[in-house]
């Protein structure tokens, strides 16, 4: 008689054999945690990786100053239900030259506030080795970046130049400054994700789930009113709208979705019957009835 | 056919219940654009309903503008931008997708099938348990269908699954089809597959794809996504090969010490004996600690952290096992080389060896012989280059636990690391042991006076690559068998390990007695010469300038 490991007891064994081998290889590990849905399970992970002991690393979280209250409460409480050391980065230079996602736009504040801040922080602390929750599903280019990526002494990436990954052997060495980044979660879907938070019963931040909060639309897009930072433009009103988040990031460019799913499965079955991709932050510009409609006259459902 | 979306709607805990026995399965696609691997790919893609509407909507405006089916869904389009990647010069290596049915999750290793073909395929190949090898039924076999299946079978997969492809092309011919299959299967006998499922498809029109075509009422076997879907994959692995790497020892406090790492073969439970690999000390397994709770059992695959009965020393590079059934333990590895990198394989130089276990530094001490990917034969070469596979003898600087390949991947693999660029070089596969008895052996002739002679006499010349001098006190002469002439004869290479340099002098008597050439070279272990026959066939691709490397 042979057990046989489900797809989630896999996937699961695979990322904790990941963890574990940065600890084992590296001098000075992080794990990055965006407090978001994938940063939940990554440090379950963790903690089921070196149970009964906490994770031997700190969780670093790189804080733009934007982030949804519920976030911050919510990395706190985690910080100290998992037992670790939590660092918190802001790039204060971006802070000082007021830097914000309503005055310099959205890319030149992602770059400074998130990018500059990542890099600010590995440098200051001399990581040599950094955990993020990306996967290789979210995007067309993650495809074929590897679990152990590597990052020269500058962080930059070069895709032409990858180490080649078999079986589970991974190649860790790295110079003096330079790092290496290493995603755990990379086989994994956006569903094995949430099935896995089902079963795992992993909490999560509260606005992942339905609740009536202040929202305004500007730009095709319902934002949260989440703190008085918010300057209505002529015309906007604030509305109280039953609306939820399928993704967390800086509450001025995240965008809610209406939505009266308020419990994890209705959650999950909402995603996969509206089955639009998770990192589309904007409202759909097509008619989605008519796209629905010919994709049924066309058979495909 | 693929989700249940009246289960998702009705009842979605029962939906979420359902989904929990999932398995898993990973393979690999082996065939070029022009066989319509992408087209196949896209199409269990869109399928399996693993297209969103956000995607779909640029699918369909992208298919109308570059697409290649006049305005129709280019399946292959999902795939990514392979050609604006490739126009951005962004070498494409392997790349993941990942779809999934009521039945399975698959990721599916997709590989370009041109350059760098062999490193691409063998990496994407690591992980799989089927290979999906595309055949275009116009053109039957060719020479890239002999290589796909040589890679597959020498890195351990054991199902194919010949996709017939553009079986429109040629009127769901049954006798063509019948034919190529006939050809296969005689072409890849000798390559040991489990099973070989030939399959008449149409990518581009989904005829037994997904829904048996109407176009082949011939065909009686499954479609490709039920044959994926219930071909059973499970590692025939015994049971009893219990095989645990410690990856990390867990010790939070004095009163806890937890041997951490993935099971890669047997099951595991409370009360079973277990062995150090390396120090034959045993003791008993006390608990099998996890976050959700003790277990009662585990099996090959989990990541699991072991408390012993008693305090034994076992660090991380050690491995766990049951007392019968040890795995080699040796400092002389022979293995299937693929090699990965620009810089050619650098025989007697150190690289590091990274095995389940951990890493030791090693050198390959000679390559037996290079395979020809396309023709399947032999050659004698001194060295292997990028995309060269070869069997290849390996001096450990210590003692590593490995089992051969063929009986488990995860502890017959290794990878190869240069020490000073860091780059991975190369990939590994173990053979069955080597037999100590047939290490090349010294076999002295006792005389009363001094020099001593020593004859150097292998009893199999393949084995033979290491003359280990270091222990050997006082003068001597060295001496060749015949046997060993004519292995040099053949460009091969035997290292000789020194004590001192007092050494080296019979070691150049010899060469000047032989007319042999060597190479002298002085590293943190010590001396070694390594000495070989000028003027026998260097490898190709590599002049040969007298260094002999």
């Amino acid at each position: 008689m042979k057990k046989n490991l489900t797809h989630l007891q896999q996937l699961e064994a695979e990322s904790i054999h990941i963890i574990r081998e940065v600890v084992a290889e590296f001098e000075n590990p992080v794990m990055l945690y965006s407090i978001g849905k994938d940063s939940a399970v990554m440090l379950h992970l963790a903690r089921k990786a070196f149970y009964p002991a906490p994770p031997p690393f700190p969780l670093l979280h790189v804080d733009t100053t934007w982030k949804f209250r519920d976030m911050i409460d919510f990395r706190g409480r985690m910080a100290k239900e998992s037992g670790m050391e939590l660092l918190v980065h802001v790039n204060e230079e971006g802070v000082k030259k007021g830097v914000s996602p309503f005055t310099h736009g959205s890319a030149l504040y992602t770059d400074v506030m998130k990018t500059e801040g990542l890099k600010q922080a590995l440098d200051k602390y001399k990581f040599d080795a950094a955990f993020g929750g990306a996967r290789r599903d979210e995007e067309k280019s993650r495809a074929k970046e590897r679990i152990f990526s590597f990052r020269s002494a500058n962080h930059r990436w070069d895709p032409k130049n990858q180490r080649p990954e078999l079986w589970s052997l991974y190649n860790t060495r790295i110079k003096p400054g330079e790092s290496i980044r290493v995603f755990p979660l990379s086989n994994w879907t956006e569903l094995d994700i949430w099935q896995y938070i089902h079963l795992e019963e992993i909490p999560i931040v509260p606005l992942y789930y339905a609740a009536v909060r202040p929202v305004v639309e500007r730009d095709g897009m319902l934002i949260m009113v989440d703190d008085d930072r918010l300057e209505l433009k002529p015309g906007e009103k604030i509305e109280h709208k039953s609306v939820r988040f399928r993704t967390l990031g800086c509450y001025p460019l995240t965008g809610a979705v209406e939505s009266e799913a308020d419990t994890l499965p209705e959650i999950i079955q909402e995603m996969l019957l509206t089955r639009t991709s998770e990192r589309q932050g904007r409202l759909i510009d097509h008619d989605q009835a008519g796209s629905m409609e010919k994709k049924k006259q066309e058979g495909y459902f | 056919m693929a989700h249940q979306s009246e289960l998702i709607e009705k009842d979605i805990l029962a939906y979420l219940k359902s989904q929990e026995e999932k398995s898993l399965l990973r393979f690999i696609t082996c065939g070029s654009v022009d066989d319509g691997k992408s087209t196949l790919i896209g199409r269990l893609l869109w399928d399996s309903k693993m297209v969103f509407e956000d995607q779909l909507a640029a699918l369909e405006a992208d298919s109308k503008k570059v697409g290649t089916q006049g305005g129709a869904i280019d399946y292959a389009l999902l795939l990514d931008g392979l050609q604006a990647e490739r126009e951005q010069g962004i070498t494409i290596d392997v790349a993941y997708r990942f779809f999934s049915t009521d039945r399975r999750k698959f990721i599916v290793a997709d590989t370009p099938g041109h350059e760098q073909y062999t490193r691409n395929m063998v990496t994407g190949a690591s992980t799989a348990k089927v290979a999906v090898i595309l055949v275009d039924a116009r053109k039957g076999l060719l020479t890239q269908t002999r290589r796909h299946s040589f890679l597959v079978s020498l890195v351990g997969i054991r199902h194919i699954v010949l996709a017939i492809n553009k079986m429109d092309l040629i009127g769901y011919d049954e006798e063509k089809f019948r034919a190529i299959e006939d050809d296969y299967r005689a072409f890849a006998a000798p390559l040991g597959f489990e099973s070989i499922t030939a399959l008449p498809i149409s990518a581009l029109n989904g005829d037994n794809i997904i829904e048996k075509s109407a176009e082949t009422p011939w065909y009686q076997g499954p479609t490709l996504m039920h044959f994926l879907e219930t071909v059973q994959v499970e590692d025939d692995r015994d049971e009893h090969h219990f095989r645990l790497p410690v990856q990390w020892v867990n010790r939070p406090n004095l009163d806890f010490r937890g041997f951490c790492g993935t099971i890669a073969s047997g099951t595991i439970r409370p009360g079973d004996d277990v062995r150090v690999a390396s120090s034959g000390q045993t003791s008993r397994v006390a608990r099998i600690v996890t976050f959700n709770g003790d277990l009662e059992e585990a099996v090959a695959g989990q990541a699991v952290t072991l408390t012993l009965e008693d305090e034994i020393d076992i660090s991380r590079g050690d491995m766990l096992t049951r007392l019968d059934a040890p795995p080699l333990y040796t400092r002389h590895p022979e293995a299937h080389v693929v090699w990965m990198h620009d810089e050619p394989l650098q025989p007697g130089q150190l690289y590091l060896v990274k095995t389940a276990t951990g890493v030791t530094p090693g050198r390959v001490t000679a390559v037996q012989y290079a395979v020809d990917v396309n023709t399947l034969e032999q050659k004698q070469v001194a060295t292997l280059g990028l995309n060269e596979i070869g069997l290849a003898r390996l001096e450990l600087d210590r003692p590593v636990s490995f089992d051969p390949y063929g009986t488990n991947r995860d502890t017959g693999s290794f990878i190869l690391i240069d020490r000073f660029t860091n780059a991975t070089v190369a990939a590994g596969m173990v053979l069955d042991g080597p037999d100590e008895a047939q290490k090349a052996h010294l076999s002295q002739e006792d005389s009363p006076w001094a020099p001593r002679r020593i004859v150097l006499d292998a009893v199999a010349a393949t084995n033979l690559n290491v003359v280990d001098l270091t222990e050997e006190k006082g003068l001597f002469l060295l001496d060749l068998a015949r046997s060993i002439e004519e292995y040099l004869e053949k460009g091969n290479r035997i290292l000789f390990r020194l004590r001192d340099l007092a050494q080296l002098e019979s070691v150049a008597q010899l060469a000047y007695d032989k007319n042999l050439a060597f190479e002298f070279d002085r590293n943190g272990d010590g001396a070694s010469v390594l000495l070989f026959k000028r003027g026998t066939a260097p490898a190709k691709g590599y002049g040969d300038d007298g260094t002999g490397i």
